[in-house]
């Protein structure tokens, strides 16, 4: 492709430094997912890659095909908009439907949540 | 003007939308444009959604980058953890008195917990207006609730209420 070629140093080194940074942290988030135990502590890594390491790669795109004139910078912004705003919808279901479970099968992790106290600390599982 | 146009802001932005997704201005693809928005309004309309009102857009700017900010910061916070291989995390679940009601305030609320990773929405009770979450780390005692009431909720007042 000839646009690579053509493209400046310094876009060539932020686009690299933005799509690495991006990149590894989908990796951080996927480690994160097969080291932490209980379903409640998992659904936190993978949002590492649909956040930050999302923007990172966005914003390498956009650097990349602005620098390049290719096109114009648009399409970065509406995937930035549809993915976070239909993320939390994914997740509200899968925590949801955990909670279900766990509360038939007689563990609510819930429990001891009132007014009176207002936070339950769950041991870090081994 | 309310019966054709239920939702003029949103019909708005999904105009807005389309014509960015097809990136063209071109009078078939405005007109194409403007059905669909009309359309998706009428479907809001069934869905008995609430009115929507846009106040002071400076403050949603203001949100954004607050937001911005703190999801930067969680992001770290989050990758250290994963990485760092001691279990001095103690990860709960934490019960929050929310004020604001609406159902958009509640909506981009849930949007702001998700991007900020470290923190995740699990069950909202409206009878009494109380949120619950799930944090990864409570270990250095953050009052939660305090934290979501005096960073977002009153800029959500402020846009939506």
């Amino acid at each position: 492709m000839n646009a690579l070629e053509e493209l400046p140093l310094w876009a060539a080194i932020l686009t690299s430094i933005l799509l690495v940074l991006g990149s590894g942290l989908a990796l951080i988030g996927s480690i994160g997912l097969l080291r932490f135990k209980t379903f409640y502590e998992r659904i936190h890594a993978p949002t590492l890659g649909t956040t930050l390491g999302l923007f990172s790669i966005l914003a390498a795109s956009m650097i990349y095909f602005s620098v390049g004139q290719t096109r114009p910078v648009v399409h970065e912004i509406l995937i930035g908009i549809f993915v976070t705003t239909t993320t939390p919808v994914t997740f509200m279901f899968l925590v949801q439907a955990t909670l279900y479970r766990d509360r038939f099968e007689g563990s609510d992790p819930l429990t001891g949540l009132s007014d009176e106290q207002r936070s339950v600390k769950t041991p870090a599982r081994e | 003007m309310s019966r054709w146009l239920p939702f003029p802001v949103i019909s708005a932005m999904l105009l807005g939308t389309w014509l960015l997704l097809n990136e063209s201005l071109s009078i078939a693809q405005i007109l194409l444009g403007s059905a669909i928005a009309i359309a998706g309004s009428w479907i809001l309309v069934r869905l008995d959604a609430p009115p929507l009102l846009f106040r002071r857009l400076w403050i949603i700017m203001r949100l954004g980058l607050e937001v911005f900010v703190d999801m930067i910061r969680s992001n770290m916070r989050v990758a250290r953890l994963v990485l760092k291989d001691k279990r001095d995390r103690t990860p709960g679940f934490v019960r929050i008195q929310l004020n604001v009601r609406s159902h958009y305030s509640l909506a981009v609320l849930a949007c702001i917990i998700t991007a900020t990773p470290g923190t995740s929405w699990v069950a909202y009770e409206p009878a009494g207006n109380v949120l619950v979450i799930h944090v990864l780390d409570l270990a250095d005692d953050d009052d939660w609730g305090e934290i979501i009431r005096v960073r977002y909720e009153g800029l959500l007042k402020e846009i939506f209420e």
